[in-house]
């Protein structure tokens, strides 16, 4: 399956109909929840207190879902319309702004006590235009020194995203650092194809050097699997077990053959004793 | 769904307007109020980040006076309600917000305000 980024500009792959897929598709939902928990997890907020949380790229509102029951105050941004209609139809308690990151945010300094970012900076990774504001070293400075300036020190930043290439890898955490933010990538499984997520962790202030969490390791959850692969195992066991009667018996052929006469074929042949008979073995 | 909170956060980020760029004024704003959960930790925890002048302000642009001049030193229980509900109760719904700077216009339709700058306004 090619990446939706380089099909279209977010705000026009996310139109009406690929916005409702993306929130009705409970594959999708499963997998934004579980990034969403990984990425609250990484926060790494501090408990028993109330914090106002920024949900980039936040789409349908499906990660602050999980904030509001975590009960989180948030604001969240997208570019596509289509996705922010459908926010609004499931009711999520943030602000939502239209807006579009790579031109950065006007956001007073010290606004954010953190920031959430699912499957959103692969976006910036395409040019749209020539424009030299579109292009994407610009529009990643932009959005990362905007974004520094508008969180509280000490705070933290986690993007999930996709990334293509390591060079892509590079190009985001030099220009974060540039930006003024500490931190680096961790890995979730990086030796499943499948369940390998890529999430940025990026500080800001905090003093002295942080050490970037742990990746999580070993096999994903057996819980993410797709369901249909039950249905599937059980379907061949059945095949397998020898139980299933042949549906090719006497009846069968002599049915086929009748309808065959029917529909005036030629040289069907004639029904005997022989018709449909297990031939043995020669000897 | 824009609600008081986050608009004493947000100033104009259009290019080269960088100062005198906040607070937004409201022009033509229809709000509508929402009960909210009342959590008085929260916005304790959120006062020193108010600009109070300015939330003053916005609040008697939408016809709400009920906010002293100055912020009050002592949070009662009773100040803290009723800012909950500037706060975090009145959403404006349409209109539309304007750059004191470089009067940019954003337009609010549906709850939703619209930030999205031209090509030359970008910095």
């Amino acid at each position: 399956m090619s990446r939706p980024e380089f099909i279209a500009p977010p705000e026009i792959y996310y139109g009406d109909t690929e916005a409702r897929k993306y929130t009705q598709s409970t594959r999708i939902q499963q997998i934004q929840v579980d990034m969403t928990y990984r990425a609250l997890e990484l926060l790494n907020l501090p408990h028993d207190q109330p914090a106002f949380l920024l949900d980039i790229g936040c789409g349908s509102g499906l990660s602050g879902e999980i904030l509001d029951e975590a009960g989180y105050h948030w604001v969240g941004v997208d570019i596509a319309p289509s996705m922010l209609e459908v926010a609004l139809e499931r009711e999520v308690e943030g602000d939502l702004f239209l807006q579009d990151i790579g031109q950065g945010f006007g956001f007073r300094p010290g606004s954010f006590d953190g920031a959430i970012s699912i499957s959103v900076l692969q976006w910036l990774l395409n040019a749209e235009t020539s424009h030299p504001t579109s292009s994407p070293p610009h529009r990643l400075t932009r959005f990362f020194t905007t974004l520094h300036s508008a969180l509280r020190n000490p705070s933290r930043a986690v993007f999930q995203f996709y990334p293509s290439s390591d060079d892509q890898i590079q190009l985001i955490t030099s220009i974060a650092q540039k930006a003024g933010f500490g931190g680096g990538i961790v890995v979730d499984y990086p030796n499943s194809n499948k369940a390998k997520k890529v999430f940025l962790c990026l500080y800001v202030g905090g003093g002295g050097i942080q050490q970037v969490p742990q990746g999580l390791e070993g096999d994903e959850e057996v819980e993410s699997t797709a369901k249909f692969e039950r249905r599937r195992d059980r379907e061949r066991q059945r095949a397998n077990s020898g139980n299933r009667k042949s549906v090719k018996d006497r009846n069968w052929i002599l049915k086929k053959k009748e309808l065959y006469r029917k529909r005036g074929k030629e040289e069907v042949p004639r029904d005997s004793k022989y018709t449909g008979r297990k031939r043995r073995p020669v000897f | 769904m824009v609600r008081l909170i986050t608009h004493n956060l947000l100033a104009c980020h259009a290019r080269g307007c960088t100062s005198n760029n906040f607070p937004l004024r409201f022009s033509d704003a229809q709000i509508e109020t929402r009960k909210a959960d009342f959590n008085a930790d929260f916005i304790r925890a959120f006062m020193p980040k108010l600009e109070w002048s300015a939330l003053v302000d916005a609040a008697k642009q939408l016809g709400d006076t009920s906010l002293p001049l100055e912020a009050p030193d002592m949070l009662d229980e009773e100040f803290l309600k009723n800012l909950h509900r500037v706060l975090l109760e009145i959403h404006i719904e349409e209109g539309s917000m304007t750059c004191p700077n470089c009067n940019h216009r954003y337009p609010i339709s549906n709850g939703i305000p619209n930030m999205l700058l031209a090509e030359d306004e970008i910095a």
